[in-house]
């Protein structure tokens, strides 16, 4: 608390940890890019090739070739929106749910029960089901 | 500063006008219930259940609009910490936008015209593949276009109603998302209907982004997105203007394009073109309806004071949408495509009562949208019927004589096109003289002079059509007209009643538009 | 009768929906009810003419109809002196035609619908003449426009009706946007449209913008009257079948622009310049109608002419001022009555003839028609200005006030109107020699559908209202100018009747000039015409004023370079700049520069890169150009 306050004082010192942070995870990206091919066997096959490398094979197209990803694959990559969604409201209510009261128990409940409409349109229209 | 990093002892709640709002809350919580009847009702009962929801829901809407309306106070409302202002312009705009919805519905619901509706069974299929042929015979269809229509109403209620731009940017999020979906939903052509969806939602992207742009913009110049904070930091003088009007011309490139006001028209035939055709009414009625609601919302509370450092770029802007819409309509082969230029002429004409800031503006605005969203959507609704082996015939060519195959239909689009051209006795009239008085009385004669003569321009292209339908000769293998079903019908019969109406009798709807102004306050 | 004088409008207003919306239910009695309308409206106005007194202007509100803030347009009638005029031609004129058609329309599988619209149009006619305010004015407007559309198209089997209608529409459309501005214009600077009010506060108005208002006025009088420049559509809506040419050009249509005029006099009277154009246009057009009209051979479109030259006639009277009006006026009635009678009987001719309109084919009909000789022959007599006939009174009066004028304006106006006076009995007497005289041409020639010819006269449905308008044509003359009858019923309307007596030529020796160079025309054409015999096939090898003449003057080729052209090439470069400046690809330079029909249809190129493109131009033009205005 004390360092935020002098911080303060200096301006634009309060974004310091920020920056430091933004450095911290560029440079676990690059490393992590690098350390692969570095330590890593190479061996070459067909998936690794692929435009995103999760087991999903694009379908063959017949005139540009340029390979399109079956609709399924949205339809997870919606439903792990949706799961990102829900947390990204959630985490500010835990840090202040005891501040909100009761009210604020309401509140996230209703949003949660409006979050779960579209999880079971997904759920009942197959989205869970591999294949 | 220190509560930076502090979580704060009592927070209260923002108060909530829950009678102000529930025409919306009625709205989106039927969406969300259309939702769950799409998650657990038996295929076969889908259909009735959405269309009784829809239609219940927009009459509930309807209802507790009217209630809330009948001694809403004077100045309007704003609730849910300022962010919504409910006040009279929103309470007719909402209005105007439920009746428009109801209209689009029963084009929407209707499945005698094209055998089983037209939306097709599954959307996710690829055009020309084996699973696309074999689902071509099918009757079923995606029952998801109810909720995602009720989707998009609420977005648009809230658009109208939106305090601050955040909100507002949510709006137009709520409103465009299922619009893009709806429009790659057509049962018949395939393809051009997954390329518009394409195309729209790109493009709308794109002027999201500029729109969100123009929001950090304004946001860095005002220190707040709420109109009223950005209206009072324009009146101080320290501030940077070059934020102010960048901001400003990056909001409007955005508001622009919903509205489809050339230069920013480009989707505008292609995907009207694309959609299925009660999508297409849905879209150029009331998407008009939400974005020239958010321009005079803009432009009349947080710009009114800059409004000579603005107004004569907007001249420009709708110079050049009156002179794309009436010339290059001219041009079309397409009945779709025309109407979809139509819509960008008629956009120029809007942005030019837009631009009036009084209140002759803003009533005559709101009355014009009222009549030519009715009239739009009846002629979508007329387009539906004229129909060959492969769906509708939209080919202009194929309309040729059609007054003597069917006396009755060529009469009712000619006397909607006769309304889109503004001549007296129908709506189209009222609409455009109201709004070029406005206009006029503000000091813009000259551009009220090209805008009656675009109109003048404009007026040929409807005439082309009526030519065609009286005076051609049918083509031997022309299509015919397909019996509308009671949806259909209903939905013709209340946009050409309402385009008479508000032709002969306008004097309620211009009382109602002209009832009272924007809320100012915060 | 004036507090109920909407019912003027509801009958042929209700005639039309009814018969509109009936269907062919109504098909068997529809021509009855087509008629019994307008001749009750004939017959209502009849009696408000005898029953009440029009010293003043009586104004009905018939309820409000567009309320908005200061701007407060009602629905409102104004019956005077000028209207009731209107009125009774309206309908008087209209009921004849009306009648006439049933027996000429006899054989169309959709009569009942061709008295739909011919209701209609005497309905929105009118609006015209009875609305109390501009607004109203422009309701009847372009509710004419329409219905003269829908029955100029209305053989929907030709092409060229096609072309006529729409021409005719859109011609008019360039007058109502004239029209338009000037209401505008008053809205703005004296903040209502309706006659009171605007005649009130017109006075008050800085003379220019009167001026800008008496011109767009004229503009719209021009579109729909068929003056110079927007002649052009009148001769084409001859497409349209006979009683509506009669119809148009006797009792509604192009009547209007007098009437617009007319009814501005307070308007016009405030601006010089503007009168003198409205004179200028009446001038040249009279000129202008009257020698294309010796240059064709069909005999509607020589009628055509003779109506725009008339017409003519009738603006330059008006645009004389204040001692013009009511001559004007006067003009247009018995020109209502000759005229009908005319094109009444060239429709008897055409419906003997196998609806054969090339006067070369005819000849020597006298014989076969006598009925509708002898009242074309009045009607010729009247149009000619034949000594106390109805047209020596009214075109001789019109003379008289234009050398009437100062200086060389009187030497202008009254010479070319004297000098049209002299065409007129060239072309008119050609007309009627070529008709009704000489060899019988149609013995030796078959109509374009290879029928033969079997001229035989008309059935008395159709005789009968040519007979009326035939006594009309003889009479309505002496009636309406002797003891300046019209002119003293008109003066609430459009003031005091004022004689000039600066004029350049004594006012004695004018109606025996006018008469001497009259009897020159029609001498000529008997020498040219009468004597010998006509060809059937037209002479190519003609000289250049013929040539001239037979491609109207060029009136479409001046059309065509004012308004055509400039379109042609706005439109061109539209999608040329679409497509350049979305995609610059070689395709848009090939469909802006070639222009063919098939290339333009390429209008946007149908890539979301270019619209992006596009759209990203637009949004940095836009914030640039805000960020000028705000720096500049």
């Amino acid at each position: 608390m004390v360092l935020a306050q002098e911080s303060a004082a200096t301006g634009i010192g309060i974004y310091l940890p920020l920056v430091l942070l933004f450095a911290l995870a560029l440079a676990f990206a690059v490393f992590s890019v690098l350390l692969g091919p570095l330590v890593g066997p190479q061996r070459y096959n067909k998936a690794k090739q692929a435009a995103y490398e999760c087991g999903i094979e694009p379908s063959p197209q017949p005139l540009v070739g340029a390979g399109r990803m079956p609709v399924a694959y949205y339809v997870t990559a919606m439903l792990f929106i949706l799961f990102d969604i829900e947390m990204v409201f959630l985490f500010p209510y835990a840090v202040s749910a005891d501040a909100l009261g009761l009210w604020g128990v309401g509140a996230v409940t209703l949003f949660i029960a409006t979050f779960f409409i579209a999880d079971f349109y997904v759920w009942r229209r197959g989205g869970l089901d591999w294949n | 500063m220190t509560n930076v990093f502090l979580a704060q002892a009592d927070i209260e709640a923002p108060p909530i006008d829950y009678a102000a709002i529930l025409p919306m809350l009625i709205i989106l919580g039927a969406a969300c219930v259309g939702v769950l009847f799409e998650a657990f009702l038996p295929k076969h009962q889908r259909w009735p259940g959405q269309v009784t929801l829809s239609l219940l829901a927009l009459a509930g809407a309807g209802v507790a609009l009217g209630a809330y309306a009948g001694d809403s106070p004077e100045r309007g409302v704003t609730t849910l910490s300022g962010t919504l202002a409910v006040d009279r312009p929103a309470l007719f705009l909402w209005g105007t936008l439920l009746a428009l919805a109801l209209a689009a519905l029963l084009l929407i619901a209707d499945r005698s015209v094209e055998p089983g509706g037209a939306f097709v069974a599954q959307a996710g299929i690829a055009p020309g593949t084996v699973q696309d042929r074999e689902q071509v015979g099918s009757t079923g269809m995606q029952t998801e276009v109810f909720p995602l229509t009720l989707f998009a109403l609420g977005g648009m209620m809230a658009f109208t109603a939106a305090n601050d731009l955040l909100t507002m940017f949510i709006a137009l999020e709520v409103l465009s998302l299922p619009l893009y979906l709806m429009c790659g939903l057509a049962r018949r052509r395939r393809l051009i209907s997954q390329e518009a969806a394409v195309k729209y939602f790109l493009l709308g992207a794109f002027a999201s982004a500029f729109f969100l742009y123009g929001l950090a913009l304004l946001y860095g110049y005002a220190g707040s997105v709420r109109l009223a904070d950005i209206a009072n930091a324009t009146a101080g003088t320290d501030r940077s203007d070059t934020l102010l009007f960048a901001g400003l011309g990056l909001l409007l490139v955005g508001l622009l394009f919903k509205g489809s006001v050339g230069p920013f028209h480009t989707w505008t035939p292609d995907v009207y073109q694309g959609a299925p055709t009660p999508i297409t009414a849905f879209m150029a009625a009331c998407t008009k309806v939400a974005a020239f609601g958010a321009i005079l919302r803009v432009l009349t509370v947080a710009f009114e004071t800059t409004n000579w450092e603005w107004r004569g770029v907007l001249w420009a802007v709708a110079i050049v949408s009156m002179l794309i819409g009436a010339v290059l309509g001219l041009t079309q082969t397409d009945v779709k495509r025309m109407i979809a230029y139509s819509s960008i002429a008629h956009a120029g004409f809007l942005l030019i009562g837009t631009m009036a800031l009084t209140d002759e503006g803003l009533s005559g605005t709101m009355f014009y949208l009222l009549a030519y969203g009715f009239t739009t959507l009846a002629a979508f609704g007329v387009i539906s019927l004229v129909r060959d082996s492969t769906g509708e015939a939209t080919h202009l060519s194929a309309w040729a004589g059609l007054a003597k195959r069917s006396p009755l239909l060529a009469g009712v689009f000619t006397f909607l096109l006769l309304a889109l051209a503004g001549i007296p006795l129908t709506s189209g009239f009222v609409g455009k003289f109201v709004v070029f008085s406005a206009a006029l009385s503000d000091g813009m004669a000259p551009l009220v002079v090209i805008a009656l003569v675009f109109s003048a321009v404009a007026a040929f292209f409807y005439l082309r059509v009526v030519v065609l339908m009286y005076f051609s000769e049918p083509a031997p293998e022309g299509p015919s007209v397909s019996v509308p079903g009671a949806f259909t019908t209903a939905a013709i019969t209340l946009g050409v009643v309402v385009t008479l109406l508000l032709g002969v009798a306008p004097t309620f709807a211009l009382d109602w538009a002209g009832a009272g102004g924007f809320a100012l306050g915060s | 009768m004036i507090a109920s004088s909407w019912l003027l409008v509801a009958f042929p207003a209700l005639g039309a929906l009814i018969l509109l919306l009936g269907g062919n239910r109504t098909n068997a009695w529809g021509h009855l009810l087509g008629c019994a309308t307008v001749i009750a409206s004939f017959v209502y106005g009849l009696a408000m003419f005898f029953a009440d007194s029009f010293a003043e202007a009586a104004d009905t509100t018939v309820y409000s109809w567009i309320p908005v803030g200061a701007l407060q347009v009602d629905f409102g009638l104004r019956i005077d002196p000028l209207s009731v005029t209107f009125v009774l031609l309206i309908t008087g004129v209209g009921s004849l035609i009306h009648i006439y058609s049933i027996g000429y329309m006899a054989e169309d599988r959709d009569r009942r619908r061709f008295f739909a619209y011919l209701n209609l149009f005497v309905a929105s006619m009118l609006v015209l003449v009875l609305g109390n305010s501009f607004v109203t004015l422009y309701l009847g407007w372009e509710g004419v426009g329409l219905a003269s559309y829908l029955l100029i198209g209305w053989y929907t089997d030709r092409p060229s009706a096609a072309t006529a209608a729409k021409k005719a529409f859109l011609m008019n459309r360039v007058g109502d946007v004239g029209l338009a501005l000037a209401i505008f214009l008053m809205f703005k600077h004296i903040g209502s449209t309706s006659y009171a009010e605007v005649f009130a506060g017109i006075g008050d108005v800085s003379p220019g913008v009167v001026t800008a208002i008496g011109l767009l006025l004229l503009l719209g009088a021009c579109g729909k009257s068929g003056q110079f420049p927007l002649q052009a559509w009148l001769p084409d809506a001859m497409e349209g079948p006979t009683p509506v040419s009669a119809l148009i050009h006797a009792a509604t249509m192009v009547t209007a622009g007098v009437y617009l005029v007319a009814r501005s006099a307070p308007i016009y009277n405030l601006t010089e310049d503007g009168r003198l154009l409205v004179t200028i246009v009446g001038a040249f057009t009279l000129l202008l109608g009257s020698i294309i009209g010796c240059a064709y051979d069909d005999i509607k479109k020589v009628l055509a002419y003779s109506t725009v030259s008339q017409i003519g006639y009738m603006m330059l009277a008006v645009g004389l001022g204040p001692f013009g009006y009511a001559l004007g006026i006067a003009h247009l009635l018995t020109h209502g009555f000759f005229k009908a009678g005319l094109f009444l009987g060239a429709g008897s001719v055409m419906h003997a003839m196998n609806d054969e309109v090339d006067m070369r084919k005819f000849g020597g009909l006298y014989r076969k028609m006598p009925i509708t000789f002898a009242t074309f022959g009045l009607g010729y007599l009247a149009i000619i200005g034949f000594p106390f006939l109805s047209g020596f009174y009214t075109k001789d009066a019109i003379i008289e006030a234009a050398f009437g004028q100062e200086g060389w304006r009187g030497w202008i106006f009254g010479g070319s109107a004297l000098l049209a006076a002299g065409i007129t009995g060239f072309y008119m007497t050609r007309l009627v020699l070529l008709t009704f005289f000489g060899k019988q041409r149609w013995r030796e020639t078959t109509s374009a559908d290879g029928r033969e010819f079997h001229p035989h006269e008309s059935p008395p449905v159709m005789t009968v209202p040519m007979i009326v308008l035939a006594v009309g044509s003889v009479a309505a003359g002496a009636l309406l100018i002797s003891g300046d009858t019209l002119a003293e019923f008109l003066v609430p309307a459009v003031g005091e009747l004022s004689e000039s007596d600066h004029g350049v030529l004594p006012h004695a020796l004018i109606p025996w000039l006018t008469v001497l160079i009259s009897a020159l025309g029609v001498l000529l054409a008997w020498t040219l015409f009468g004597r010998r015999d006509t060809p059937v096939e037209r002479p190519a090898n003609v000289s250049w004023p013929v040539r001239a003449a037979r491609k109207d003057l060029y009136g479409n080729a001046l059309n065509e370079a004012l308004v055509a052209t400039p379109g042609l090439w706005l439109t061109r470069f539209s999608v040329f700049a679409d497509n350049r400046g979305v995609d610059g690809a070689v395709n848009g330079l090939a469909a802006g520069l070639g222009g063919g029909s098939g290339r333009l249809r390429r209008l946007q190129t149908g890539f979301v890169r270019s619209y992006a493109l596009s759209m990203l131009g637009g949004g940095v033009l836009l914030v640039g150009a805000l960020l000028a205005v705000r720096y500049s």
